[in-house]
């Protein structure tokens, strides 16, 4: 089950293997800001995704989300 | 890793490109001169917010030599986003951005373009076309563009999540960021400090203004030069815009003349290509610098509210920050990444960040060099810089007892891996200039900042040559030294001298897809590439000698660019044991062991390896005119690992010396009208070499765990500590906390004369 840390300070728990899969469990479950969330950038254990895909999800992975970042 | 003995990195080659650049047979942007081509301008919008009611070109469109002329209208309506490499930018917005449709939302807005034979006739014929407008009242900051009776820029944009009844609003979104409980935080400090603080607007201020020449053939196939930083984006974005297959557009990277952010959109490509389909014949663009500061991305003037509180011994409790980032006149500050830098060096227990996207009438905001960092970095290291003083703490201690490392949760979520931040602080403290005397009327500041450093997309691509040595080529413009890096990278995994290493920048048809040259990613994620593909001529070595030995390629030992054989492995023609081959050895008999070796590699690499640098710098304050001058300055910069340690250094030299020129004199001034009256740089002050001392520069490498040789981006840190250390070596110097920059000659003298007497130093 992958720890995914929401904007904001909920915390919820989600058995998905990969990004799609947890993309697809979050707008079930949050239909609401599912496409806010599709905009963002994510964090897999401490790393920041721009563009995650299909990154594999190990149980215990703690994913945030996180406003996109444009380098200069 | 960081155990690793480098032969090459680490060392201090002369770069392959700089012959070329100190003789001037570089070709930049505006080097490019096609047969047949015709030259385009650009017609301008005189007033910062308008309603575009006519464009009148018969006049120009009768005029001999005009080939082609071009609105706003004729360009297709698109709505689409691109991906960045970094982020998505909208084409819609960028489109409108660089030519006008019904409303003008900026001074120096294009509206409409001419080709011809000559630039005097060019030119002529854009004074000819008559543009029609209803003035409307501009807004040019965050306060004006949400007053309650503000005017609208985008009558169809609601504040991001509003309801779809929502008035339309110039805030184009508002993000927070929270943890822990803020007010209970406060409740418990022993000291909060609150204050407000304005950055103004400033330009990347690259040397090389913006320039390209595009061709279109009936086929609709074309073919664009300029100065990028992504050309694979110029490619992608030019051919939405001007309603062109990708498929059929080739980009060829110039050499670059400086870019840090403000060479990845495009400006002038979509106009040149368009004008070169209609006309048939290639169109050459080149910018002046007015048309650069008044048309082309800066970077947001900002309001940022701070309040930090603090135990007395020095323990941060909580932090609450407002940001209000002007975006241009189209949405998209960099006001997120902002917040989630300002406290990225603290462990606060409770925070409660507010980032707020604001859209003014002004150019739209390009990236520039960490993005929203050093703005922030201002604001918060200001407020730092106070508390050490109200607690009589020393500035660097209070940051080391604050300081987050390995393991602790960054801000914006995620934990922290390796970072090299308690390093740099410990570097900079043991630094023989946090000790040394101040003369009269010299203060001394302390800041210190933060960037993510990006990853990404890259290729490389490594082919050997027949007498051993190689060829390296990747996607992304060189614009720091990134193609001595990479040579010596293939230098270093072939074990061959560096100065046979050729390594080149590749056009969009040649190169393997590689994001953009920004975001401190070339190094890293292209490093790594390359790096990968020089591993793979190995690998193709070994085989090749393995098929000489007649043993198997797993047998095939490396050492220092020697293949070794294995034990009991004969020459063929003598059978005396075999003896160890180099690289030349082996690839000389390339075509007799299975034709040439091409190494390859492509990856997609996170945003890893987060940077942390410490500035010191002392300033001398002319009490008498309010001039001040930087007369020390001092960088520590933890990089991971230094490949070529002069270009990280230079780095870090350039982006301190733009931190500085921003704290101390850079501005758009803009009159009533919403007018820049300062378009150029004898009134946009940049610092130059006369008015800086060496800025000396400290390198810490905490090794990156994500790339073989531990390295992490570099260029964009360095201009995130400045600001805040210009500004608290001011405070020490006058005594007076300057909350608003530039810290310019009139600024600081009224400042001065208004205070009471200070005690000068404190």
């Amino acid at each position: 089950m992958a720890i995914v840390h929401l904007p904001g300070e909920q915390s919820v728990t989600i058995d998905a293997p990969r990004v799609p899969e947890l993309f697809a469990a979050l707008r079930q479950r949050f239909p609401d800001i599912a496409d806010q969330l599709e905009e963002m950038a994510i964090a897999i254990d401490g790393d920041i995704y721009q563009d995650p895909g299909y990154q594999d999800l190990r149980p215990e992975t703690e994913v945030h989300f996180v406003p996109r970042i444009a380098g200069g | 890793m960081s155990e690793r003995t480098f032969a090459v990195v680490g060392t201090r080659p002369v770069r392959h490109d700089g012959v070329d650049k100190v003789t001037g047979r570089a070709a930049y942007g505006a080097d490019a001169n096609w047969p047949g081509m015709l030259h385009g301008v650009v017609v301008r919008s005189p007033h910062a917010h308008a309603r575009i009611v006519s464009i009148d070109t018969s006049a120009a469109e009768a005029m001999p030599g005009v080939k082609a002329v071009l609105v706003g209208s004729e360009l297709p309506d698109i709505n689409a986003t691109i991906p960045l490499g970094e982020a998505a930018l909208d084409l819609r917005d960028m489109s409108y951005s660089m030519m006008a449709r019904d409303k003008a939302l900026y001074h120096g807005q294009a509206v409409a373009a001419v080709a011809a034979t000559t630039l005097d006739i060019a030119r002529e014929a854009a004074a000819t076309i008559v543009v029609s407008y209803e003035k409307l009242t501009p807004v040019m900051n965050v306060d004006e563009a949400t007053a309650p009776d503000a005017p609208i820029l985008h009558p169809t944009m609601r504040t991001k999540g509003a309801p779809p009844d929502a008035p339309p609003s110039n805030l184009a979104s508002r993000l927070e960021m929270k943890r822990g409980d803020v007010d209970a935080g406060f409740a418990d400090a022993d000291l909060v400090i609150e204050r407000e603080f304005r950055t103004p607007t400033v330009h990347q201020g690259y040397i090389e203004p913006h320039a390209c020449i595009a061709r279109c053939g009936e086929d609709g196939r074309a073919v664009i030069w300029c100065a990028t930083q992504g050309p694979f984006f110029v490619r992608d974005a030019s051919a939405a815009i001007a309603g062109l297959d990708p498929a059929h557009v080739k980009v060829i990277p110039s050499e670059i003349g400086g870019g840090f952010g403000g060479k990845i959109v495009v400006y002038l490509e979509p106009v040149a290509l368009l004008l070169a389909k209609k006309a048939q014949r290639p169109v050459k663009m080149v910018m002046n610098r007015d048309e650069v500061f008044r048309a082309t991305g800066p970077t947001s003037g900002t309001k940022i509210r701070v309040k930090i509180g603090a135990k007395r011994d020095g323990t941060f409790v909580a932090a609450k920050v407002s940001f209000w980032y002007e975006a241009g006149a189209f949405k998209g500050s960099p006001v997120g990444a902002g917040a989630m830098c300002s406290i990225a060096p603290y462990k606060f227990p409770n925070f409660f960040l507010e980032a707020h996207d604001v859209v003014v009438n002004k150019p739209k905001v390009a990236a520039y060099r960490a993005p929203g960092s050093p703005m922030a970095s201002f604001a918060v290291e200001s407020v730092v810089d106070e508390i050490a003083r109200e607690l009589k703490m020393d500035a660097i201690d209070l940051r080391l007892k604050n300081a987050n490392q390995e393991g602790d949760q960054a801000p914006y979520g995620p934990k922290f891996g390796p970072i090299g931040l308690k390093s740099v602080l410990e570097a900079a403290k043991n630094h023989p200039h946090w000790k040394a005397p101040l003369g009269p009327n010299q203060g001394r500041g302390f800041a210190i900042g933060f960037w993510f450093n990006g990853g990404m997309n890259s290729s490389a691509t490594v082919t050997l040559g027949g007498d051993g040595s190689a060829a390296v080529q990747t996607g992304n413009p060189d614009i720091g030294g990134t193609r001595a890096a990479q040579a010596m990278m293939v230098a270093e995994e072939l074990g061959i001298p560096v100065e046979r290493v050729r390594p080149s920048v590749g056009d969009t048809d040649s190169a393997g897809y590689t994001d953009l040259t920004g975001g401190s990613r070339v190094c890293f994620a292209t490093g790594m590439a390359v790096i990968r593909a020089a591993e793979d001529v190995r690998e193709q070595l070994k085989a090749r000698a393995a098929k000489i030995w007649n043993v198997e390629p797993s047998a095939v030992g490396w050492d220092s660019g020697n293949l070794i054989p294995p034990a009991g492995a004969k020459e063929t023609k003598s059978g005396h044991d075999a003896k160890p081959l180099t690289v030349a050895e082996v690839a000389a008999k390339m075509a007799h062991t299975g034709g040439p070796v091409v190494g390859r590699a492509s990856l997609y690499a996170p945003m890893a390896g987060p940077g942390f640098g410490a500035h010191i710098c002392d300033l001398e304050v002319d009490q008498e005119t309010g001039r001040s001058r930087v007369v020390r300055y001092t960088a520590i910069q933890d990089v991971g690992k230094a490949v070529h340690p002069s270009y990280v250094e230079g780095q870090i030299q350039g982006g301190a010396v733009q931190g500085i020129g921003w704290a101390l004199n850079e501005e758009y001034v803009y009159n009533r009208d919403g007018a820049m009256e300062n378009a150029g740089f004898l009134d946009y002050r940049m610092p130059v070499a006369s008015d800086l001392p060496m800025i000396d520069t400290v390198i810490v490498e905490v090794a990156n765990p994500l790339h073989p040789y531990g390295v992490r981006g570099v260029g964009e840190v360095p201009i995130c500590p400045p600001l805040a250390a210009c500004a608290n070596a001011m405070r020490s110097a006058t005594g007076i906390r300057f909350t608003q920059l530039p810290l310019s000659p009139p600024r600081v003298l009224e400042k001065i004369m208004a205070a009471a007497p200070v005690a000068v130093g404190a």
